[in-house]
C-alpha cells in the first residue's frame, strides 16, 4: 500500500497528496499524522490537495477527521490548493467541510498558521494582565 | 458509433480507484467540460464505493454514449446486495446505514444529468447515471 509522506517544516507539518488515494491510505493518513504531531510538536499542519483531481465524500471526511484530531492534539489544519473544479463539485455535493480552515496555497496557509498561532500566544498573555486590569479601588 | 463498454469488477478499494480513473479517461475523451469531468468521476467514486461497501461488491460498466445531439458518458454500477428496501430513506441527504455521511446516493444524484435505480430488498441494486456534453 502506498502512504503520503508528511514533511516537517520548521513547526509545521506538511502533507500533499500526489496520488489517487485509495480509502485505506487516507486513513493510514490520518493515523500517521496523529502521530506525527505527537512526536514533533508541531502547532499546525498544512494539507495540500492541489494535486487532486475530486474530493469525494469519503477524502473530504478524512480531512474533517484529520483537522478534528489535530485540534485535540493542539495543532490548527488549514487545507491548501483546492482546485475550483473541485470546490464547485463538494458543494454541490452537499459536503461543505465544516470547520475546516481553508488557503489557496502553501505560502497562505503558512501565513494562516503563523497568524493564529500569534494570536493565541497573545491571548495567553493577555489573559492573566486582563485579570489583573480591572482596578478595584484601594479600601 | 458507440465503443464498447468497459467493465471493471468492483472488489477492493482499488477497484473503486481504478474506476475512478476509467470514467476520468472516457470523460476527457468525450470533450466534457472539467467541472463536468470532477462531477462525473467524484458521483462514480460514491457509487462504486457504495457498490463495495453496502452491496458486498459487484461490477461497474462505463461506456461512451450518443443521443444523436450530444455525446455523454454513462455508467452503470450493479451489485448483487441486499438492495434498498426504503429509497426515500436512502435519499434523505444525510441518511446512512454504514458509517458514511450519507451523502453518496443523494449527492451522486445532483452531480449527474440522469439518474436511474433498480432496486429491492434482498435483490442487489442496479444503478445507470448519464452526464452530457453541454
Amino acid at each position: 500500500m502506498e502512504r503520503v509522506p508528511i514533511l516537517k517544516i520548521g513547526a509545521i507539518l506538511l502533507v500533499s497528496i500526489q496520488i489517487d488515494m485509495e480509502d485505506q491510505v487516507a486513513l493510514q493518513l490520518q493515523e500517521d499524522l496523529a502521530d506525527r504531531i505527537v512526536a514533533t510538536g508541531c502547532h499546525g499542519v498544512i494539507i495540500d490537495i492541489s494535486a487532486l483531481d475530486i474530493v469525494d465524500s469519503f477524502v473530504g471526511r478524512t480531512l474533517a477527521t484529520i483537522a478534528g484530531i489535530s485540534k485535540v492534539l493542539d495543532a490548527d489544519t488549514v487545507v491548501v490548493g483546492m482546485r475550483p473544479a473541485v470546490a464547485i463539485t463538494l458543494v454541490e455535493l452537499g459536503l461543505s467541510l465544516p470547520g475546516i480552515r481553508t488557503a489557496l496555497n502553501v505560502e497562505l496557509g503558512m501565513d494562516l498558521l503563523a497568524r493564529e498561532r500569534f494570536q493565541d500566544e497573545d491571548e495567553d498573555e493577555d489573559g492573566p494582565d486582563n485579570a489583573e486590569t480591572p482596578v478595584v479601588p484601594a479600601p | 458509433m458507440n465503443e464498447p463498454a468497459q467493465r471493471i469488477e468492483v472488489a477492493s478499494d482499488q477497484d473503486v480507484v481504478r474506476v475512478r480513473q476509467l470514467v476520468r479517461t472516457l470523460a476527457v475523451a468525450v470533450k466534457l467540460s472539467l467541472v463536468d469531468q470532477t462531477k462525473l468521476v467524484t458521483a462514480a467514486s460514491e457509487l462504486a464505493r457504495n457498490t463495495l461497501v453496502y452491496g458486498g461488491g459487484g461490477w461497474v460498466e462505463v461506456a461512451q454514449t450518443d443521443n444523436g445531439r450530444r455525446k455523454g458518458i454513462r455508467i452503470v454500477f450493479s451489485d448483487q446486495g441486499p438492495g434498498i428496501a426504503d429509497l426515500d430513506l436512502a435519499f434523505t441527504d444525510g441518511y446512512t446505514s454504514g458509517g458514511g455521511l450519507g451523502l453518496g446516493l443523494s449527492g451522486a444524484r445532483r452531480l449527474v444529468d440522469e439518474f436511474d435505480i433498480v432496486t429491492a430488498a434482498g435483490e442487489g441494486t442496479t444503478i445507470t447515471v448519464t452526464k452530457w456534453c453541454r
